[in-house]
């Protein structure tokens, strides 16, 4: 099978070299009707992309068969996927960008019937060109679908990293309110925007408070862990806030050795800490307020 | 697997180890492998290729750009050393506080996604590591 | 390069590493210091790692040596400058460089320096 129509794919070829300028002629204005998306492409541009690829659709018809695969059909492919994306970018559809390919089949349909008088051959050829043109149409989608893979993909890792925020407490106090699941992929975002922050900030306290932290289990212990050994290493501490009465048990029933970490139950113990630490005191304000009284007195 | 060029850089002296960094570096910043990814590689392969150097009586490395479906960076450490008695021994933590053996094939092992070791008293050593992006 | 300088400050000495060395170069350092320190009776010894991009298990064990050397010397030792990168590899690879005290930077880990030379119990000090 694949033989017949390897040969008759040559035969294509032949017809597609020899009525090339009907075709695109005929190819061009086909594409004003359906998805011609003025708006996105001006005509220069189209005109440019359906002589490369009828000149490209020439040369490996010829010397292949309808197995768009193979590779004959490599400059094709590239072709394809180089209007697919920047077709995605510029905004159009799959269906839309399919449609280009598709587009191609009735002024080829037409060539091949004023060509080929044996209506048996007709059909033959009808059916290679057919299988040829879905084939590219069908690749430009796969390749459009990808894109947007790359996309959602890209604007999911975003959120990751939005979903970390590392807060300055104050001068040289970091805080990381964890919220959610850790798990292994997260812990490493986390881990690297705790630790870059702490280079531009200068902090020397990080307080890392797992409030949010649903389950603390062996492997989420580690990570955190990890990060508070990778702080040190670098000159900061860390402090872990937010630990209830169960994770505490579960800590201590995981056997985890937490014993070179401090913890807080709360934020502000932690902070009260950090600022211990860091040479930090807050002073009540009620000198100023004992002195105004005192000059009212005075004054009456 | 698709292989898209591979070199052969020789362990037989200290500053091969360097080169080993430099190279092992440059490869892992053309595949695209982010900062951590890159350092962990590296670091790995200074480990091993000092390994080489050290226990392996020296040897050479090979470095694979790794080219299919998945993009990534492949090395392996040969040499013709007395090898290793027991693998899974050598494999575990010497946690290094001060001087110790301490091979580091267990940190290495931890610094890459696979980890691959063939080893035979009397007959060499060979460990391959692969990065994927 | 041939060896790596160690400038003078006060009590204190500093090394600031930029190159990728190669192991014999890491251990000359080393006795370079320690001459050092007893040659200038030096209190504090800082070294500034943060052109390093790869700090691995020989390099780790160096400051740690060097740390435990200088403390027989009466010195203290302070790694300053580890980048992110480096300390999560080394977290990953089990070095714990323990007996080493790091800092931030050069003007944090002086602090530091002149602060336990004080002999006033560390406030902002990491004992790693």
């Amino acid at each position: 099978m694949a033989t017949v129509l390897n040969q008759k794919a040559g035969n294509l070829g032949s017809i597609l070299a020899q009525h090339r300028d009907e075709i695109l002629a005929e190819w061009l204005r086909e594409m004003t009707g359906t998805t011609r998306r003025k708006d996105l492409m001006n005509d220069a541009e189209v005109k440019s992309q359906c002589t490369r690829f009828l000149d490209l659709l020439i040369e490996s018809a010829a010397s292949g068969g309808t197995s768009t695969s193979a590779k004959s059909y490599d400059p094709m492919r590239s072709m394809l996927e180089e209007i697919s994306r920047s077709r995605t970018l510029q905004g159009f559809t799959a269906t839309e960008t399919a449609t280009f390919v598709f587009s191609l089949k009735r002024p080829l349909f037409n060539a091949i019937r004023e060509d080929v008088n044996d209506a048996a051959a007709v059909a033959q050829e009808l059916w290679t060109a057919t299988e040829l043109l879905d084939n590219l149409g069908l690749y430009t989608a796969e390749v459009y679908l990808k894109s947007r893979e790359e996309v959602i993909r890209r604007q999911q890792e975003e959120m990751l990293e939005l979903s970390t925020p590392v807060v300055k407490l104050w001068e040289g106090i970091l805080a990381l309110p964890l919220i959610g699941t850790l798990d292994s992929a997260r812990t490493q975002v986390v881990m690297e925007s705790l630790l870059e922050s702490i280079v531009k900030t200068n902090s020397k306290v990080a307080i890392i408070d797992i409030t949010g932290v649903p389950t603390v289990d062996t492997v989420v212990a580690q990570h955190l862990l990890k990060t508070v050994t990778a702080a040190r290493l670098m000159g900061a501490d860390c402090i872990i806030s937010g630990v209830r009465p169960q994770i505490a048990q579960t800590i201590v029933h995981l056997g985890i050795n937490l014993l070179d970490v401090t913890t807080k139950a709360t934020l502000s113990d932690a902070f009260a800490l950090a600022a211990k630490r860091t040479g930090l005191a807050f002073v009540r304000e009620q000198k100023q307020k004992k002195e105004k009284q005192n000059k009212l007195e005075d004054i009456e | 697997m698709a292989v898209t060029s591979s070199e052969t850089i020789p362990v037989v002296s200290e500053s091969d180890v360097v080169t080993v960094r430099q190279r092992v570096r440059e490869a892992s910043s053309r595949i695209g492998f982010s900062l951590v990814d890159q350092t962990k590689m590296v670091t790995a392969a200074s480990e091993l290729a000092r390994n080489t150097l050290i226990h392996g009586g020296g040897g050479a490395m090979d470095l694979i750009m790794l080219n299919g479906p998945r993009l990534g960076l492949r090395l392996v450490f040969v040499d013709k050393g007395p090898g290793i008695g027991d693998i899974s021994l050598a494999l575990r933590d010497g946690f290094t506080t001060g001087s110790g053996l301490g091979l580091g094939l267990g940190g290495a092992k931890r610094l890459v996604n696979d980890f691959e070791i063939d080893s035979k008293s009397g007959v060499g050593t060979k460990v391959t590591v692969t990065r994927w992006k | 390069m041939d060896k790596i300088p160690i400038l003078r400050m006060g009590e204190f000495l500093l090394v600031t590493i930029q190159v990728d060395m190669h192991d014999r170069l890491a251990m000359t350092l080393q006795d370079d210091l320690t001459t050092r320190i007893s040659e200038t009776g030096a209190r504090g010894v800082l070294i500034d790692i943060s052109s390093l991009e790869i700090v691995d298990s020989f390099i780790g064990r160096m400051l740690g040596n060097i740390a435990a050397m200088s403390r027989v010397l009466d010195a203290e030792t302070v790694v300053v400058g580890m980048r992110p990168a480096v300390a999560i590899t080394l977290v990953e690879l089990g070095m714990s460089l323990a007996g080493v005290k790091t800092a931030l930077n050069v003007d944090t880990g002086m602090e530091l320096l002149r602060t336990s030379l004080d002999g006033d119990e560390a406030m902002n000090g990491s004992y790693v």
